[in-house]
């Protein structure tokens, strides 16, 4: 999409500052680019230039008894992911890979584009989200001032949290240089426990169950028939993490609190469930797909409801599966002019929650809105918020929303 | 008393008869406060330092009548300042004199329970300890626990985004919060999140979360509920050096285990415990270190192991590990009774918040001897060492000429130096009046000016809780935010201090 417009290569925070002042002076917009794994993400909108910050790139702290670690926005999440797993470490929020959803190689993404999107795992429902990781960042605001705020220690609440502002911001607030981020030890091992046979509405009210067990499960997801590893039956997922000794513990004893004449279980042993998270993350199971794909999220109990309404407001599914104990949906459906937003969107507001489209056709996200429409009083809020960093709405104009 | 307040405005002050008339309309007789007397309970919160007597004080108990009192504020440009249980440490909810003081504490009630979902609904005045007692029954909890859990509201944690000793594993408010119902300045109602995870669109819950009361007032909270870990043990263990105890906890880290508590106290504080409620804590020891481990009991025994280890590699002079819950709780009991100790041991102190990264805390400690020394003053330490938070205790004589305006200096001096070692002003007690005037130390103008310009998306007037967090009043107007009509400035008498 941006590939038609000039690029210009950002190298330092100068670099941001220039470009971003000349674009307020000319009045013209800027997409933000790193990796390019997510530029298909969000609505269709055609800026007038891009910024690519892969220049502006490289680790720059790491202290791993800290927990801590900074790197600029254009360093690749495979570089940091393989400097930490040297070190035994990793980012618990489990980023997502969006390149095989839109068809790009894996590994591609920026540590920018993820906190730009906020990406988190299925891991998210215990260690947290991206914007839980942000301890501090560096940016160059749309008004092409350079902003820092937070820090590089785990507590701290001086000033506003601007933090959590920027994580899901698209890049629409401001170009971000430089991230500080804390990191976790990864856990010595880990195992899924499959409870296979019951059907997806009891499948989902096991995963409920487990969630509120002190067994500490990390991951719960819900496969239907024919979503993942070849089941012919459908499944819950729960994956445990830790020292060997706890894991093995707390899986048998979830097995005994889980036990009932409709299911039987399983388990995956760490390589096994460790390539089954990792498909789960990148929304393995509907991507092969043809279709429109729409991720919801929706409190745990909802979601079966939300799908069965999907579906009788005639939204053909294609495919589907649930994360985050139910919680998270992702579905895939046959596509359409419209995406099918209004029976989707109706279905999550029914009980609350939000429905992206995540995976659909220029022309359709140039039309459908792609994030989840707000109330009059929030709209006019968001607006504010980011006229606050982007008068101009330079920054990815109409990314979010058609308004700005 | 070195830090200014804004001054009183006379033109708001002169109405007083005038608003206290409106809000009549808006709220039963019993709801508002004007007489001199009641409202002298309502001069500070936990901040003592500090005082002002508010103009009059304001509780509502519906979201209807919180509505109309910030839309009768605006309407009238009249400074509001919202207050939960008054247990901020920074001066969070210090009243205005020309300002309604907005106390929420009617907003009791726990309305919804959802153990499926695995949170609850709550009113902001609900204090944080009521959530855990009504729900450990099904075994459930609500993990931030800041030491004052006893006292404070859930509104007021969500203000100053609350911590406590087990946020290093479990997360600070920010982490466990899933929904709110905000007022804004004029009355606008907005709902943020719900029961759902990562609301898409501006982080906004993160956004107000630790906005100390500035950008607008919390009317309904949704929490997460966690399951409380089946077993936890604590280990006591004592150091002949701080340095040696400050190792043993980066040794921990290392090894990938994140206890559910890490706290550390220094000499001085060991004694005064041990004074205050003797819970067997070494008097040898210049440095005792507590580490909580939670979870199933294959795991905690696990790593009680492991923990033991390490803390004898690293020359531990003492070595203990709780063997039932009565001598877990034995144990955390000087930690907890640590504020009330130290204030045996002098006539007063003053309670410090900086955040460090961890493995400058030797140089921190010696840096702080230093400048105590300097200002004939002592400090007794207590802190969160698992993420670097620290707590000097500034031991002062308020009776004493001088004491407290050295008191406060050193409190500075401290902070500055947090801030010279790679940390920050505060960590979990919020700026405030108290940090106010320090945040040029940590921010650039230009920083600043970004926050303020949010502060305006939310309170184009100023008129919520001004005169905390900056330094300097800003109009709006000034920062690029308000459209200036025939070159009048609005609010041009907005005080600049």
């Amino acid at each position: 999409m941006q590939s038609e417009c000039a690029t210009l290569d950002i190298r330092d925070e100068a670099d941001a500052v220039d470009a971003i002042c000349a674009a307020n002076a000319k009045g013209e917009s800027c997409a933000i680019v790193g990796g390019g794994s997510r530029s298909g993400l969000g609505r269709c909108a055609p800026q007038a230039q891009a910024l690519s910050t892969l220049a502006l790139a490289g680790v720059t702290l790491y202290e791993p008894n800290e927990l801590v670690l900074s790197a600029r926005a254009g360093t690749r999440l495979s570089e940091i992911e393989a400097l930490l797993e040297s070190n035994g470490q990793q980012l618990a929020f489990e980023p997502i890979d969006y390149g095989p959803l839109f068809g790009a190689e894996r590994g591609g993404a920026t540590i920018g584009g993820v906190i730009a999107a906020n990406a988190s795992g299925p891991r998210r429902i215990k260690a947290g989200a991206a914007r839980d990781h942000l301890l501090g960042f560096r940016c160059v605001t749309g008004r092409g001032e350079l902003v820092k705020s937070g820090g590089r220690v785990m507590k701290n609440v001086t000033g506003y949290d601007l933090s959590k502002l920027v994580c899901g911001s698209y890049g629409t607030l401001a170009l971000l240089t430089e991230l500080t981020l804390k990191v976790l030890p990864k856990p010595e091992t880990e195992c899924t426990l499959l409870a296979i046979g019951a059907d997806e509405a009891e499948s989902l009210a096991l995963l409920r169950r487990a969630a509120a067990t002190p067994c500490e499960p990390s991951s719960l997801a819900m496969l239907p028939v024919g979503a993942a590893l070849a089941l012919d039956q459908a499944a819950a997922a729960i994956r445990l993490e830790g020292p060997a000794i706890s894991v093995t513990a707390r899986r048998d004893d979830l097995a005994a609190r889980l036990a009932s004449g409709a299911v039987r279980f399983e388990t995956l042993d760490e390589r096994d469930s460790k390539a089954l998270w990792r498909d789960l993350r990148d929304a393995a199971p509907i991507v092969a797909k043809v279709g429109q794909i729409w991720r919801m999220s929706v409190a745990p109990s909802e979601s079966f409801a939300v799908v069965e309404r999907i579906r009788r407001a005639g939204a053909p599914v294609l495919a589907h599966f649930y994360d985050w104990a139910g919680g998270l949906i992702w579905l895939c459906v046959e596509a359409a002019r419209d995406a099918h937003a209004a029976g989707v969107r109706g279905a999550v507001d029914a009980c609350g929650g939000h429905a992206t489209l995540i995976r659909a056709s220029d022309a359709t996200r140039a039309t459908v809105e792609v994030f989840h429409p707000q109330p009059a009083s929030l709209a006019a809020l968001t607006r504010r918020v980011k006229e606050s960093f982007d008068p101009a709405h330079i920054l990815e104009r109409g990314r979010m929303r058609a308004e700005f | 008393m070195t830090l200014l307040m804004p001054a009183p405005e006379p033109e708001i002050m002169s109405r007083r008869d005038e608003l206290i008339a409106r809000l009549r309309a808006i709220l039963p007789w019993e709801s508002l406060i004007v007489d001199e007397v009641s409202r002298r309970a309502y001069e500070c919160d936990a901040f003592t330092m500090y005082r002002a007597l508010p103009l009059v004080v304001a509780l509502p108990e519906s979201v209807e009548q919180v509505r109309a009192i910030m839309a009768l504020a605006a309407e009238m440009n009249v400074k509001l300042v919202p207050r939960g249980a008054g247990t901020s440490l920074s001066g969070g909810s210090m009243p205005l004199e020309d300002g309604i003081l907005l106390g929420m504490s009617k907003f009791n009630r726990i309305l919804d329970i959802d153990y499926e979902n695995r949170c609850a609904r709550v009113q902001p005045g609900v204090q944080n300890l009521a959530i855990s007692k009504a729900v450990e029954a099904q075994g459930f909890y609500y993990a931030p626990d800041p030491s004052s859990q006893i006292a404070c509201s859930i509104g007021g944690n969500v203000a100053e985004n609350a911590g406590g000793v087990h946020c290093l594993k479990y997360g600070l408010t920010t982490n466990n919060i899933l929904g709110l119902e905000v007022v804004l300045m004029g009355g606008d109602l907005i709902r943020l999140g719900g029961k759902h995870l990562d609301s898409e669109g501006y982080d906004l819950i993160g956004l107000m979360t630790g906005s100390e009361g500035l950008l607008g007032v919390v009317t309904e909270v949704t929490v997460r509920l966690l399951q409380k870990p089946p077993l936890a043990r604590v280990l006591l263990l004592g150091f002949a050096s701080v340095a040696a105890g400050a190792r043993c906890v980066s040794a921990i880290i290392a090894r990938g285990v994140i206890p559910g508590g890490l706290e550390m106290m220094d000499r001085a504080t060991i004694h005064a415990v041990e004074r205050f409620q003797p819970c067997g804590y070494p008097l040898d020891a210049e440095a005792l270190v507590i580490v909580e481990l939670d979870g199933t009991q294959a795991e905690v025994d696990h790593l009680v192991g492991v923990v033991r280890d390490i803390a004898r590699d690293e020359g531990a002079t003492t070595i203990r590990a709780s063997t039932s819950e009565t001598e877990r709780l034995q144990f955390w009991a000087g930690r907890k009774n640590a504020f009330p100790a130290v204030s045996c041991i002098a006539p007063d102190y003053l309670c410090m918040d900086g955040t460090i990264p961890r493995a400058r805390l030797p140089e921190a400690l010696a840096g702080m001897d230093r400048l105590a020394k300097e200002r004939g003053l002592s400090v007794a330490n207590v802190f969160h060492a698992g993420d670097g938070n620290l707590h000097p205790l500034i031991l002062y004589d308020a009776s004493k000429e001088g004491d407290v305006e050295r008191a406060e200096k050193l409190g500075f001096d401290i902070l500055r130096l947090c801030v010279s070692l790679g940390g920050v002003l505060t960590g979990e007690h919020g700026v405030g009046v108290e940090k106010r005037d320090l945040m040029g130390e940590m921010f650039s103008e230009v920083d600043l000016e970004q926050q303020m310009r949010l502060k305006c998306a939310f309170d184009p007037a100023g008129r919520l809780n001004p005169g905390k967090v900056f330094p300097t009043l800003h109009r709006c107007a000034e920062l690029g935010m308000m459209h200036v009509s025939g070159g009048k400035m609005p609010f041009s008498d907005l005080p600049r201090f």
